[in-house]
């Protein structure tokens, strides 16, 4: 392998859990050479104000994204279809808080 | 017009609470000297969050180091109000950065030896010092999990990070021996339950930097001999430059806050 060339380092999305019972969710991204290194660039950059109990990591190249051409035909046919929002029905008093 | 020194009334116990601070804070500030000049947005963080958790080490050290003095001096006028014969860190702390491998080479011996430190600190019978070291425990884990695994990519890397971090290794080595010093000031706090014996640590200290060399395929220096003077306030040139720059706003504007 011809070592005077830097290759290209990965890229990460970082996913943070802020608390039990929460989902992780999306809150950035960053380069690093490997998982390990990620981890420990995820902890560094994003959990410094205390904003997580857990981190889950995933190449970016992993992640199969909506292609925005499609935007059309994936999204607009819902918007037409408003009464599939649960607000159309009544719920019942003894139902109590939903 | 510079404002002069303050003078330290060191005793035992003093002494060996100021020479940890100094540890930390010098430590602390090499690492603030990468910000700007990382070689990527993500470890230039990385080295800020670590001389940040130092500085804050120095500063719960320097507190308490104040209280056992009890002469009015506090975390700031320690710092910043002596001069570099009266610090009394460590000389491998105040080496300058070089390049990136040689920072993740001397964070690596030193947080071998801190990790195991203040472990055993938090058994001390002085309770502040134990309290810091439950705390300086967790930071100073994650520091050398950091720095041992920078250390293994660069010895294992290219043909070029591993000569620089076996060029590191190799001018770093002679700066260990000193953080198992144990002087006769030690010695009694030692005995009474206080300090650590830093020979206790060498077992520890030597598998673990035995295998963190072996699988980073760096060859581990086998020179004997080492450099001494830091805990006696004997340092290097760097040592005054750092300071003189630390210090700047403090000595022309004393009390200065904003």
């Amino acid at each position: 392998m011809d070592q005077t060339k830097t290759q290209p380092v990965p890229l990460w999305e970082v996913f943070i859990r802020s608390r039990n019972g929460l989902a992780h969710k999306h809150v950035g991204s960053l380069h690093a050479a490997d998982a390990a290194l990620a981890m420990q660039a995820a902890r560094d950059l994003y959990t410094r104000r205390g904003e997580g109990l857990s981190i889950w990591i995933v190449p970016s190249k992993a992640i199969i994204a909506s292609d925005p051409a499609d935007r059309d035909m994936l999204f607009e046919p819902a918007l037409t279809k408003p009464y599939r929002h649960p607000t159309f029905y009544d719920v019942p008093d003894d139902v109590g808080h939903m | 017009m510079a404002t002069s020194s303050i003078a330290v009334n060191e005793t035992p116990h003093t002494l060996y609470v100021l020479r940890r601070a100094d540890d930390a804070l010098v430590l602390g500030h090499r690492l603030s000297e990468w910000v700007g000049h990382a070689p990527t947005l993500e470890e230039e963080m990385a080295l800020a969050n670590l001389g940040l958790d130092l500085i804050g080490q120095a500063r719960a050290l320097y507190t308490h180091a104040a209280a056992l003095e009890a002469a009015g001096n506090d975390e700031d006028r320690l710092a910043y109000r002596r001069d570099a014969p009266q610090y009394r860190n460590l000389l491998l702390v105040e080496l300058p950065n070089g390049n990136f491998a040689h920072t993740i080479v001397r964070q690596f011996l030193y947080a071998s030896f801190a990790d195991a430190y203040w472990r055993a600190m938090q058994t001390s019978a002085d309770a502040t010092l134990a309290a810091i070291a439950a705390k300086a425990e967790k930071e100073t884990r994650y520091h050398l999990r950091h720095a041992s695994d920078w250390m293994i990519r660069l010895g294992d890397g290219t043909a070029e990070s591993r000569a620089r971090s076996q060029a590191a290794l190799d001018r770093l080595w002679p700066y260990s021996g000193e953080m198992f010093e144990c002087d006769a000031a030690e010695r009694g706090l030692v005995n009474a339950g206080v300090a650590v014996d830093p020979a206790s640590l060498r077992a520890e200290w030597d598998a673990r930097v035995t295998a963190a060399l072996a699988q980073a395929t760096l060859a581990r220096p086998a020179g004997a001999w080492m450099q001494t003077g830091g805990r006696s306030g004997r340092h290097t040139e760097h040592l005054g430059r750092l300071l003189a720059e630390m210090q700047h706003l403090q000595r022309t504007y004393p009390g200065a806050q904003w």
